[in-house]
């Protein structure tokens, strides 16, 4: 007879694990290199505490302890390390630098192949402000790619605020604009040309609106913008800008791909935002960005910056690089 | 937030791969690739093949429901298929990028003919049966109204429900409205209209930007 284990979950062999741990090795390396130190939190926190970061990501466990308090299991590091900041960091000099490999854990839907509890391997930058503190977390995130074996990925970098700010510059109403944001969150495209053309006036401000999700790629990008949206655009896209030419001058735009459509659905990031993807793969290989605001619902308000790659995505994507390096096919 | 996917799929170099959905839209679909220039000839004619090599194209066709997986694994780069599929399997990711106008048809409530028996059912009933394909859609709208319903997911022919005794009612797409007619069913309601959407993977969106915005520009001067 065979004993179930729950959704989501899975037993990890030998053979697995140690490239995992190869690649942990590695990514740590990296971090390290770059001022690091590795830090752990308990897998399990009290629910309350984690739901202080109001981040829109419901604990995918809960359950009570022996005394009747409701605890929660993490379902990303950040959170965490927020709280570890305020609690052990209170009076430390900023910046402070931290990075993990650890497992974390989100709820399942059945029959698609999910996992419910997987590796993350990331860091966080505290105290550091943009442009500054961006891009040295791009810096490093770049160099963690190359440790991987992902020579061909691309890192996509946006602005969390960007579109909102278009909004207000703009001048459309808040129930309009928080509508629009949540079909951009969405990736409903669709959704969002007809609510554009419903509930804003103004035919160039229209078009400016439909086409800004759209542009994505290299530094034409930021005159293809601006060249739409004239004053309100070159304002609203000023932190961009202004983090990819820092990016520049430290040798890392080639690997960036900007993309003033971004948008993340988690509710603490507050600047930049940025994803990763390789050719070799369908999905997203992780994510992050500016959470200025995150640390302050912890006590001390500080800037704050970081990443998170998924380790076993990771792992897939090194692997299909390197059967299409061996086949020759990739160009 | 939902688990995290475990990819399956790679992303191929090479051509951009189409999920096209076989069926009622399949027609109209093909149509409007073969204005946009893609050979589309093979795939008319009666292979038994599922995947075809059209050029600047990979097609790839299957049930319309599947698309969205295949898309959201990235085992297509975009895919098209009805905006009633995209609304069952919202919880999926992707990008919706455009919509082709065609295939339009309507998501409907519908009863038995004669007197509106719905309301009275669930006053006295605390809750209407309802019969449908689209559970999901069901579900949302019935919370959305304020209503409790019961919903019966079926694979088959959803008219057979309300006749047999199954439900009080169906969910179901309609386009003309014969078959409703033919089974002595009337819509109550519109819930929602659909076309046909064109969707892309959310790399494939991002490192294959220039050709799949190139494709939305040609679809869009063949569809407007």
């Amino acid at each position: 007879m065979t004993h179930p284990i729950p959704p989501g979950t899975r037993d990890i062999l030998p053979d697995e694990l140690r490239e995992l741990r190869m690649l942990q090795a590695r990514l740590a390396g990296v971090f390290e290199s770059f001022g690091y130190g590795e830090v752990a939190t308990p897998t399990v926190e009290y629910d309350e505490v984690l739901a202080r970061a109001n981040a829109g990501t419901a604990a995918a466990y809960r359950f009570f302890d022996e005394r009747g308090q409701l605890l929660a299991v993490r379902s990303d590091l950040t959170v965490p390390i927020a709280r570890l900041v305020a609690n052990r960091f209170a009076a430390a000099d900023p910046p402070l630098r931290f990075f993990y490999n650890a497992r974390a854990y989100r709820a399942v839907r059945p029959q698609r192949g999910q996992a419910g509890e997987f590796f993350q391997a990331g860091i966080e930058l505290v105290g550091s402000p943009a442009p500054e503190g961006t891009v040295e977390v791009l810096e490093v995130l770049s160099a963690a790619l190359d440790a991987a074996g992902l020579g061909r990925a691309v890192i996509g970098l946006g602005d969390a605020a960007l579109y909102r700010q278009l909004l207000e510059e703009l001048g459309v109403a808040e129930d309009v604009s928080s509508r629009l944001l949540e079909l951009l969150a969405a990736h409903d495209h669709v959704g969002l040309d007809r609510a554009i053309g419903e509930l804003v006036h103004g035919d160039a401000q229209k078009e400016l609106l439909m086409r800004v999700p759209m542009l994505r790629g290299g530094p034409e990008v930021l005159d293809e913008a601006r060249e739409l949206g004239g004053e309100a655009m070159s304002r609203a896209l000023e932190r961009l800008s202004g983090t990819y030419e820092a990016a520049a001058e430290r040798g890392i735009a080639d690997r960036l791909q900007l993309d003033l459509g971004l948008l993340r659905d988690l509710g603490y990031y507050t600047g930049a935002i940025l994803e990763v993807y390789d050719p070799a793969l369908g999905h997203v290989l992780g994510g992050g960005g500016r959470y200025d605001e995150l640390m302050g619902r912890f006590g001390r308000s500080q800037p704050a910056v970081g990443f998170a790659l998924f380790l076993e995505r990771l792992h897939i994507a090194q692997a299909e690089e390197e059967r299409i390096a061996e086949e020759g096919t990739g160009a | 937030m939902s688990g995290v996917a475990r990819p399956t799929a790679a992303l191929p170099r090479g051509p951009l791969r189409l999920a096209l959905p076989r069926g009622a839209l399949l027609e109209e679909t093909l149509d409007i690739l073969d204005q946009v220039g893609a050979d589309t000839a093979e795939i008319r004619g009666d292979s038994r093949s599922l995947i075809f090599d059209a050029g600047d194209f990979v097609f790839v066709t299957m049930r319309p429901s599947d698309v969205p997986t295949y898309v959201e694994a990235g085992a297509a780069d975009v895919g098209i298929t009805g905006k009633d599929v995209l609304m069952e399997q919202s919880d999926r990711v992707f990008y919706e990028i455009s919509d082709l106008g065609y295939g339009g048809c309507r998501m409907v409530l519908a009863g038995p003919d004669g007197e509106d028996r719905l309301a009275e059912q669930e006053r006295r009933l605390g809750a209407l049966r309802i019969a449908t394909k689209y559970p999901r859609i069901a579900e949302r709208y019935f919370e959305d109204t304020g209503r409790a319903a019961e919903v019966i997911e079926v694979k088959g022919s959803v008219e057979l429900a309300p006749v047999s005794g199954l439900a009080d009612a169906i969910v179901d797409l309609v386009d003309t409205g014969r078959t409703l007619a033919d089974n002595g069913l009337v819509i109550r309601e519109e819930i929602a209209s659909s076309t046909a959407r064109l969707i892309a993977n959310r790399v494939a969106h991002k490192l294959r930007a220039r050709e799949i915005d190139d494709l939305v520009r040609r679809l869009r001067e063949v569809t407007a």
